[in-house]
């Protein structure tokens, strides 16, 4: 139906106002903000700097370095992860068998569950004195009395998994979903060629998948590296800052020190990175050739 | 009659008999199929576990199975700390975010999917963009504009912050259900003399029921969820939504882990269950092609 007609402007003039107000501006405000010095405790030092909050986040500032690295770090591990688990999971719950929509509903089921709420039934799960660790030690297994979350050597494995509960389902969930779309005639054609299962996966399962992973990934990735609700409550970032991202950096910036100049010019490299690897993604990954 | 009802019946019975009785003799199911999902059973549900023995096993107490129960704990977070309070926030933010952002999709949603106009790819590239956008990143401005507007320490601001982040996707959701029904069905009842309007009221909103139960859902458990923006803009404790007063307690009640796993249980039960409900939807809607726009 082509119309010349307003009604179309107007069903998406909401949708255009809330982003334009709540989206657009705030981009452009905090490329405003990082050329200033602006912070909300000292006002009487407010004004324009130029690219002085740059020039201290490039050559003087080892934080802003070490979270950068360390939100690499995090993302690559966690959505390798996820990525994995989360396909096999969806093979898994695509078979026939009885309970599989119980089973689907409970191992998705942390997908609902926040951050903020994961940190706190880990932290039941992970503490020294009552947890799972004490638990297991009275049964023979490990040491009693090991706190994950303050050893430094643990402290990363123990965040990565957690965020995996919550994380995994939502690849189960979009994988699952275009797994139902492949046609079964593939596999049927593929049996009468002689594939085997594991020939019929190489050949059926993940050519059909995808551009499904790689939207999937890059969402998520996108999506890893801006998460901070988890980390913010789990660790807070640390021990000694050992596991502070870019974003949480931001934000403490922005809670804890209301220094609002730095935090956006911090804000900007993040957008830039960002920006910049997801056009490098989807240019090296040839997304959508298959259509 | 019978003999050529009877005679293809028994014809068809025996292919699809073979393959359902091989699947159940064949043992590598065990291992390739019980077995994972059993563990991955376990990984899923022993945190969710160990949170209900918490908050329902008396103080001192280390057994694993909680019995006698007691309601203490629930009685500490919900009227000692507030999370009643908090509850309600919670709850307000909730469904006036899943009401916004279900109305605006389905416009939206609808003006994509049912008409031509210019500046339509623009505004596609611009919700895809969106995604990209940190929310983290975003509290900075956005802590000035709400502070300049009045916002802060409003459950509506909050309504309109989360409603702004989560618009962009469910409408591209939602045009992907508006566009599988089909349009045949919209242009009869036009013929027929109905205007545009009472053609999608009459016919193909009841068609979209799943799609706005989804999306809905989908809206409510983000809102809910949501923890930056409520700690950010919501300093008042009559303000706080049910993360921010868990963040509270994880911090305040470091030894009082009954405390915690009873707010936890508070703060999961309506999500975890509206979203058992509408998963499949999700799962439904995203395969029929929802996801590709």
């Amino acid at each position: 139906m082509r119309t010349r007609t307003w009604a179309p402007y107007a069903l998406i003039a909401p949708t255009l106002v809330l982003m334009a107000v709540f989206l657009v501006y705030p981009i452009a405000s905090v490329g405003w903000f990082s050329l200033r010095q602006h912070t909300v405790t000292q006002p009487w030092k407010n004004g324009f700097i130029g690219f002085e909050n740059f020039r201290r986040m490039l050559f003087e500032d080892q934080l802003f370095w070490q979270s950068l690295v360390f939100s690499a770090k995090w993302v690559v591990v966690e959505v390798g992860l996820q990525l994995v688990l989360g396909l096999v999971l969806a093979l898994i719950v695509n078979e026939t068998f009885v309970g599989r929509a119980l089973a689907r509903a409970l191992v998705f089921s942390p997908w609902a569950v926040s951050g903020v709420l994961t940190t706190g039934i880990w932290i039941l799960l992970y503490n020294p004195s009552t947890g799972i660790f004490q638990q297991l030690a009275q049964w023979g297994i490990g040491d009693p009395g090991t706190s994950v979350l303050g050893d430094p050597a643990t402290v990363f494995p123990a965040t990565v998994v957690t965020e995996l509960w919550r994380g995994v389902p939502f690849f189960a969930i979009l994988l699952l979903a275009d797994l139902q779309t492949i046609p079964n005639d593939l596999y049927e054609a593929a049996s009468v060629d002689g594939a085997g299962r594991w020939r019929k996966f190489i050949s059926v399962t993940l050519p059909h998948l995808r551009d499904a992973i790689v939207l999937s990934t890059l969402l998520r990735a996108v999506w890893e590296f801006n998460n901070v609700d988890l980390i913010y409550t789990l660790t807070g970032g640390g021990p000694a800052n050992q596991t502070t991202t870019l974003p949480l950096y931001v934000a403490r910036k922005a809670v804890d020190s209301h220094d609002f100049g730095y935090g956006s010019a911090l804000t900007m490299a993040g957008f830039v990175i960002l920006l910049f690897f997801s056009i490098l993604y989807l240019r090296m990954s040839k997304f959508g050739s298959r259509a | 009659m019978t003999q050529t009802l009877t005679r293809p019946a028994t014809a068809l019975t025996p292919p699809p008999a073979p393959p359902r009785r091989k699947k159940h003799r064949d043992p590598s199911r065990y291992f390739r199929l019980h077995l994972p999902l059993v563990l991955y059973l376990l990984f899923t549900l022993i945190p969710f576990y160990w949170m209900l023995v918490f908050a329902f096993r008396p103080t001192g107490q280390t057994s694993l199975v909680p019995w006698p129960i007691t309601l203490e704990h629930f009685d500490t977070v919900w009227n000692g700390i507030g999370f009643g309070v908090f509850f309600q926030n919670s709850l307000i933010i909730g469904v006036g975010t899943m009401i916004v952002v279900t109305v605006f999709a389905l416009m939206g949603g609808y003006a994509l999917a049912r008409f031509k106009f210019r500046g339509q790819r623009v505004f596609l590239l611009a919700l895809l963009c969106t995604q990209f956008i940190p929310g983290a990143m975003m509290l900075i401005p956005l802590f000035v504009i709400f502070k300049s507007a009045g916002l802060l320490n409003s459950l509506t601001g909050l309504v309109i912050a989360d409603t702004a982040f989560q618009l962009p996707l469910a409408l591209i959701l939602m045009s992907g259900f508006v566009r599988n029904v089909p349009i045949e069905l919209e242009e009869a009842a036009m013929v027929d003399g109905c205007s545009r309007l009472r053609a999608f009221f009459a016919v193909t909103l009841p068609q979209l029921k799943p799609a706005l139960v989804a999306v809905g859902s989908f809206a409510f458990i983000g809102a809910w969820n949501n923890f930056l923006f409520a700690l950010m803009f919501a300093s008042r404790q009559d303000k706080f939504t049910l993360p921010v007063g868990l963040s509270y307690a994880l911090g305040e009640f470091n030894t009082d882990f009954g405390a915690l796993a009873a707010g936890g249980v508070v703060a999961a039960v309506p999500v975890v269950l509206v979203f058992a409900v509408v998963q499949r939807f999700l799962v439904q809607g995203l395969s029929a092609g929802a996801v590709k726009g």
